[in-house]
Parts: C-alpha cells; sequence; structure tokens
C-alpha cells in the first residue's frame, strides 16, 4: 500500500457548509487513497455527520469541491455519490427487516429475468459470491434479516455497498452497538476490503479502536480542519488535545471566590446503564468542571440530578438536607437550575418572546393567584436582558430570532432569575462567539462569588481547565478521576478521559 | 430579580404596527369589509335581523372554538367535539323534558362535558396516545352510542324556561353575551395567568417547559377539561336555542370548530394563537355563509370555501414560519 504515490479516491477540498445560524463546516479537506482506513475524529457537533452527508450527495456544500478518482463531482442527490462508488453505512441500519439476506441486499437492483421478471436464482447465487468473497459463513442468503443480530445486519448492510460496487465505504460508528466479537470480524471485513483496495471512511470516538483499525486520522473541531496525522506517528494524548481544544487562550481569568459549605452531596447515585455509582460533592461558590468523551455520561448524570431521568438508587443532600428528586420540579424547588445542552430542544420556547422564556421558570414567584405580575415580569425580563447582554431590539421579539449566543444568555438568565443555589451547565458555550464565551464565563465567576455553586459540563479542555476549582473526570457512567485546580493540567485530564491503559501506553 | 440590583432601562416595546399587524385586527377588517361589501351588492345583508341572526346562530361555534384553541395551542388537536356538543345537547335536553330542575339541565352537560374531555386528557397526556387517535376514538363512541341508545328520536315539548338562549343579559341576547364574556375571560387568562402561559410553552416546546418546572401532562389534562367546559357553554347555547333536539350530531361541527381555531390564527403547530382570533375567525366564517345566500352564489360553495380559508391559513402559516427561519439570524 504505497498509497503516497496513488491518486486519492475521494478528496474534498475546502468544504463549507451553513445551515440558518450555524457555520458547520468551514474550510474542511480530507481525503482517502485506496485501501486505507482514513478515521474521522471529533466531538459531537464538530463537522463529522455534515462532512460525510455532503460526501454521500444528501447535503450540497457552499463551497469547496469533491474529487473521485481526481475529477471533480457535483452529487446533486444521494443516488449521484453512489453512482461514483461512495456507499454509507450509517448507525441506524437502513434494512427490511421482513425481507432476506438476499432480498436486501439487491433492493432496487435484482438481477432480472426476460419480461423484467426478477431472477430469484441468479441473486441468491450472487448474494452468495458475495458473503463468500468476504469469508462470511455465518450468514446463509435466504435469512430473514429480522432475525438476526445488528452485527450480522450491519454485515448485510456492507454487503449492500459492495453490490453496488461501492469502492468507497463510509461507516458512521460501526461498532457503537456491537459486542466484542463481532467487533473483530468487522475489523476481519475491513481489512480484507483494504485488500481490494476499497477507500474507507472510519468514524468513531473509541481511540483504541482507530489505533487497531486506521491508517490515517483526520481531527475536526466546530466545522473546522483541526490537522491530520498517520495513525503510527500520533497517540491518545495528542488526538485528544486536538479533538478538545487549544490550549487555554482568549478565556475570561477565572476570579477566585471564597468556598463555603457543601450545597450538593451524592452519594452512590445509580441510574442504568449511564450512571453507575456515581458520588460528588459541590460547594458554594465553587465551580467544579466535569470532563469526559462524549458518551461518557454527564449529560446524563446532569439529568439524573435534575430529576429529568431519577437516580434509581443513591442518595442526594442539598444544603445538608436528604432530598427526593424525582422531578424537574422538585428540583427547582430544591434550588437546582439546569441549563441544557441543546438549547434548542430542551432550554428555548423560540415561539415565545424574549419576555416569556425569561419568566418561564419564575412563573410561580411572579404570580399572584395564579396571575402574572406583568409589571414584574418585564422588569425581571428586562434585568436579565441588560444584565446578561442579550442582543434585543425589544424583551418583546420572538426568541427563535436572535443568535445562538443571545439564546444561551437568555436560557442562563432565565434560570438564575430563580437565584438557585446550584447551577448545572452543560456545554455552556458550545457554538456561541468568543465574546459571548467570555460573557458567560464572566457570570459565572460573577455567580459564584455569589456564593452559588456550579456544576459545569464542558468538552472543551481549556474551559474546564480555565474554570474549574476542581475537575472531575467521568468514564463509562463513572467518576474516574478527580483533580484539584492546581493538578488539573490537559495531560492528566485526557489521560483520565481517555482512560484504559491500551492508548495511553502509546503516548507514554 | 436577582441579587445584584439592575437600575430599569426603558427597551422599547413592540412596534404600533406590529400589533396591528396582528391576525386578529386582519379578521377585525375582514369581518367589516366583508359586511359592507356585501352591503353593497345586497343591502338587505346588513338588516339587524339578518345581522343578529349570523351571531345568536353561531355564537355557540365560536365559544366551542375558544376551547378548541386552547387544545391546539397545547399541540394538541380534538375531533371529537362536534359529537360531545350533540350527546351534551341530548342529555340536557332529555333531563329537562323528564322533569328535572332548569338548572340541573343547564348545569349537567357542562360537568359532563368537563369530565369526558378531561378523561380524553388524561389518555393523551399520560398514556402518551397522540390525541387526534384519542379523539377520534371518542367520536366514534360517541356518536354511535347517541344514535344506540334514542333511536334516532327527537326531543320535543321542551319546557318554557329551558330556552336559556332566549334571554337577555342588558339587552344583549343571552348567546351573544355568553360568547363576548367567555371570549373576554378566556383571553386574559390566556393571556395573563401563569397557567395560561404554560399552554403556550407546553406547546412550543414542552421539554423545556417541563425544564422551567411546568407539568406539561397536567397542562394537557387542564387543556382538555377547559375544553369540556366550553363546549358544555357551547351546547347550552345552541340546544335551549332550538325547539325540537334532533340526536344526532350537527355535522361537519368538529371541522368549523376546528377551522374557527386555525382561520383565527392559532398554529397548528401549537404554542401560537389567541382565542380573540378564534371568535373573531367564527363570526367570519358564519358572515362568509350568509353572504353566500344573499349574492346569490349557491349555498354548496360553503365548505369548499371554508375548505379554502382553512388552507390558506395554514399555508400562510408555514410560509412565514419558513421565512422566519431561513431569515435565521436578525441580530
Amino acid at each position: 500500500m504505497s498509497a503516497a504515490a496513488t491518486v486519492p479516491l475521494l478528496e474534498v477540498k475546502g468544504l463549507e457548509k451553513s445551515f440558518p445560524g450555524v457555520r458547520a463546516l468551514s474550510g474542511v479537506s480530507f481525503d482517502v487513497r485506496p485501501g486505507e482506513v482514513h478515521a474521522l475524529l471529533g466531538e459531537n457537533g464538530a463537522g463529522k455527520s455534515t462532512l460525510i452527508k455532503i460526501v454521500s450527495g444528501v447535503y450540497q456544500p457552499d463551497a469547496g469541491e469533491i474529487l473521485i478518482d481526481g475529477r471533480a463531482m457535483r452529487f446533486a442527490a444521494p443516488e449521484d455519490a453512489r453512482r461514483a462508488g461512495v456507499a454509507t453505512i450509517y448507525q441506524e441500519l437502513l434494512l427490511f427487516p421482513e425481507l432476506t439476506v438476499a432480498e436486501n441486499i439487491f433492493l432496487g437492483h435484482a438481477p432480472r429475468a426476460s419480461g423484467g421478471r426478477i431472477d430469484w436464482r441468479a441473486m441468491t447465487a450472487k448474494a452468495e459470491a458475495l458473503l463468500a468473497s468476504l469469508d462470511i459463513d455465518d450468514l446463509a442468503a435466504d435469512q430473514v434479516v429480522g432475525s438476526l443480530s445488528v452485527g450480522h445486519r450491519q454485515r448485510v448492510e456492507i454487503l449492500r455497498a459492495l453490490s453496488h460496487d461501492a469502492r468507497i465505504l463510509i461507516m458512521d460508528e460501526p461498532t457503537a452497538a456491537l459486542t466484542e466479537a463481532d467487533v473483530t470480524r468487522l475489523f476481519a471485513i475491513v481489512r480484507r476490503l483494504k485488500e481490494r483496495g476499497v477507500g474507507i471512511v472510519y468514524i468513531s470516538h473509541r481511540l483504541d479502536e482507530l489505533f487497531q483499525i486506521a491508517d490515517r486520522v483526520t481531527v475536526l473541531r466546530d466545522g473546522a480542519w483541526v490537522g491530520a496525522r498517520d495513525m503510527a506517528d500520533t497517540n491518545a494524548a495528542e488526538l485528544v488535545q486536538m479533538m478538545v481544544g487549544r490550549r487555554i487562550d482568549n478565556l475570561f481569568p477565572k476570579i477566585a471566590a471564597p468556598i463555603g459549605a457543601p450545597v450538593l452531596q451524592a452519594r452512590g447515585l445509580v441510574r442504568n446503564p449511564t450512571t453507575r455509582d456515581v458520588s460528588l460533592e459541590v460547594r458554594a461558590g465553587e465551580i467544579v468542571g466535569l470532563a469526559g468523551l462524549v458518551g461518557s455520561g454527564r449529560s446524563e448524570l446532569a439529568q439524573v440530578l435534575f430529576g429529568i431521568t431519577p437516580a434509581e438508587r443513591g442518595e442526594i443532600r442539598l444544603d445538608g438536607q436528604a432530598v427526593r428528586i424525582d422531578s424537574p420540579e422538585r428540583a427547582r424547588a430544591g434550588g437546582i437550575a439546569y441549563v441544557p445542552e441543546d438549547r434548542g430542544a430542551q432550554g428555548l420556547v423560540r415561539a415565545m418572546s424574549v419576555l416569556h422564556n425569561f419568566s418561564l421558570a419564575a412563573l410561580g414567584g411572579l404570580s399572584r393567584l395564579g396571575f402574572i405580575d406583568r409589571a414584574a415580569e418585564r422588569r425581571m425580563a428586562e434585568a436579565g436582558v441588560l444584565r446578561f447582554g442579550v442582543k434585543t431590539s425589544s424583551v418583546d421579539e420572538l426568541a427563535g430570532r436572535l443568535s445562538g449566543g443571545n439564546q444561551q444568555k437568555i436560557v442562563l438568565g432565565k434560570w438564575l432569575a430563580n437565584n438557585p443555589k446550584l447551577l448545572i451547565l452543560d456545554e455552556p458555550t458550545r457554538g456561541i462567539d468568543v465574546g459571548a464565551k467570555a460573557e458567560i464565563h464572566r457570570l459565572m465567576c460573577e455567580l459564584a462569588g455569589e456564593g452559588v455553586a456550579i456544576l459545569m459540563i464542558s468538552s472543551e479542555l481549556p474551559e474546564v481547565l480555565g474554570m474549574s476549582d476542581r475537575v472531575l473526570v467521568m468514564r463509562e457512567g463513572r467518576l474516574v478521576a478527580e483533580f484539584d485546580r492546581a493538578h488539573a493540567t490537559s495531560q492528566a485530564v485526557g489521560a483520565a478521559m481517555m482512560g484504559g491503559d491500551d492508548p495511553m501506553e502509546r503516548a507514554a | 430579580m436577582s441579587a445584584i440590583p439592575v437600575p430599569r432601562l426603558a427597551l422599547p416595546r413592540a412596534g404600533i404596527f406590529r400589533r396591528f399587524a396582528s391576525q386578529e385586527a386582519l379578521l377585525a377588517l375582514a369581518v367589516i369589509g366583508l359586511a359592507i361589501a356585501v352591503g353593497f351588492v345586497n343591502p338587505r345583508f346588513l338588516a339587524y335581523r339578518n345581522l343578529a341572526d349570523i351571531l345568536l346562530g353561531n355564537a355557540y361555534i365560536a365559544i366551542a372554538a375558544i376551547g378548541m384553541s386552547m387544545v391546539i395551542i397545547s399541540g394538541n388537536i380534538d375531533i371529537s367535539v362536534g359529537a360531545l356538543i350533540g350527546v351534551l345537547a341530548t342529555v340536557s335536553g332529555s333531563l329537562a323534558v323528564a322533569g328535572a330542575p332548569t338548572l340541573v339541565a343547564w348545569i349537567v352537560p357542562v360537568v359532563l362535558g368537563v369530565l369526558v374531555m378531561a378523561a380524553q386528557g388524561a389518555v393523551v397526556a399520560y398514556l402518551r396516545i397522540p390525541a387526534i387517535v384519542v379523539t377520534l376514538g371518542m367520536m366514534s363512541i360517541l356518536k354511535g352510542g347517541l344514535i344506540s341508545v334514542t333511536g334516532g328520536k327527537w326531543i320535543t315539548d321542551l319546557p318554557q324556561g329551558f330556552h336559556l338562549a332566549d334571554l337577555n343579559l342588558l339587552g344583549v341576547p343571552m348567546p351573544v353575551a355568553i360568547m363576548v364574556v367567555a371570549t373576554a375571560l378566556a383571553a386574559l387568562w390566556m393571556r395573563y395567568s401563569a397557567s395560561g402561559r404554560a399552554i403556550y410553552a407546553t406547546g412550543g416546546n414542552a421539554e423545556a417547559a417541563r425544564l422551567c418546572g411546568v407539568n406539561p401532562q397536567r397542562t394537557v389534562v387542564m387543556v382538555f377539561a377547559l375544553h369540556g367546559f366550553f363546549a358544555g357553554i357551547a351546547t347550552l347555547v345552541y340546544a335551549t336555542q332550538l325547539r325540537v333536539i334532533q340526536s344526532t350530531t350537527p355535522p361537519g361541527l368538529e371541522l368549523t370548530v376546528i377551522t374557527a381555531a386555525v382561520v383565527g390564527g392559532v398554529s397548528i403547530l401549537g404554542g401560537v394563537g389567541t382565542v380573540v382570533g378564534a371568535t373573531l375567525a367564527a363570526i367570519l366564517i358564519a358572515e362568509i355563509t350568509s353572504a353566500l345566500v344573499f349574492v346569490n352564489i349557491s349555498p354548496y360553495w360553503t365548505d369548499s370555501l371554508r375548505g379554502g380559508l382553512i388552507l390558506a391559513t395554514v399555508i400562510a402559516d408555514i410560509v412565514r414560519r419558513r421565512r422566519r427561519a431561513s431569515r435565521g439570524r436578525r441580530i
């Protein structure tokens, strides 16, 4: 595989893609050579999905080129990409459970006999040939797909791609739902495809897998190209560094606040399968950073603490008092505020005005006999708009019309109107511009100074390291490490996030 | 609001223009404009008797549309309301004929309406079954049950005191008075009460509402119960106008009520709309129906026109949303 000399099978140059209000990709370049596995790495929202959707013809780029065998292509529809030899295997497999393996493979392009009838015998024979070509002996052409395991179904999808003579295979988190044994078999198939000169784009969060199967890796962050490496020349620590952020820069400097009594004490929280025996403490005036990779259970822990998915076991104390938090209402009453990660879906009512969004979490306190004190409501919202620097023409503007950063400020402000004791922030600055980010960091410090206990989830290591008095690291639903501010270095925290001695040995 | 006092600065309020460009203002203009236009073609349209008939005969639709608006704003729908009004009218008339005190004949259907609708709301909210399925089932149960139980017999010989709709309140015919009072109270409640706000929040983004401490399930049950209350009141206005109560449901009533809500500016996607708009739209639809007669267009066109109106409104709503979305960041 002296790949360097050959023309890449697939190459994209300078891809740009924006959605209303979001820049999903800016200037991303990437290529795959024959017989190569090229991994795409990045946190959620880094632009991986957008990139593969452009390559497979689902989206059209705003700018940039797609080259197949060095020739510029324009994919107006997924059909065009397929014809050019690009096949995508998504996380959710797109199979028909009532049909057989052979029927699924050849759906839409079954071999025909005279008169347009489907040539069943030829179809079965071709399916068997495909199975044999990959040494798959535990799958038969006439099995009904609905009865198969996830690993088997995935193989059927791969066969379907090959039946279209796909030369470029995009696999989106192929191992996410697989058992250990299935992963091994998948890798065997991937190696076989490499031998046949198929180029594979491989997306996964599991770094140890990438070291097993990938030849090169490209890292994306916030829609931008961060870097590409040969797997042989890199290590887990470097990749995490590339994924989660630059060195500490343009952050609001943390102001130390006096740290008081514990506000939140949680012991042995369990919520299967994502929260497994978590104990933690957050004190008044303290900012605790919660680090971890996507899927490590950070957001899920936040939702347990806020009663959205209440703990099945364990104890929560607020200000030393044991409390039962089994609904967001209870959590709110107990003085907990939660600013969710997905503010679009969870935090904001876009069809409501800024005014009404601000007061939504405080309606109880603003109402007398069930009716809202409108003057107080307006005062509160206007004070919030000024305090949080929300840029809006008036508080009567619809919240959905503001920019992402301004929406985030409303969500934050809405919660703070309740004077919470404990503030849980999930990715408080994701997807907002630098100015708004510094603004939010300033606010966090201000709140800590007022004695609010803050638990902050962030995928940006610099943010975690810069803002936190203490850093907790989560992995696979457990808290695996704790660092105080002095000892929280990106090396140490990154290593704890990755866990497993495997990749870190490479790092050493 | 918080520990840090902030001086109150005057931020501008919504512009005058935007307030006047609202759906309610458009509808009010349409109601008046149509009356004038039809009056030119046929001055008899503007006769007091005719205008009064339009309002008296359709006030119950406007009243039912109040509750329907709340249901749709909360992100749900109800298609059982027509059948329910039919059943409640029969219950009310039967009680009156059987010699029950007039007050009982008036109150029982309202209570029953609340119970039936609250039960549907509970199924929608707690069993998470789409409202269209639940209310479709209820519509069939009510329609079938009504025919089976009554055998299609008409209720006649209603006692004198039963006819609430014949009374006047301060010189205003009762149906119109009830319509105006109910609309005004509901509008104030929707706009200024915490519960009203919860309805908008639930319909706009149930997840965000839940995180803010609104209980979307309870809100949905409440909305349906209120809808049942207004359906009960609508029944009173409707049934006590009649000398004979047919034991059937008024055909297409649920669609007329839904049309009034949607044409009144209630977004079929939830979260947006007002009850004032729904009442005005109910009046507009009744006016159009009547106007057809006066300008010599076959009344058979009524349904088509109503359909056109609802499609035009929904398309306008969707287009408006799209444009808003694609405009993206304004600031």
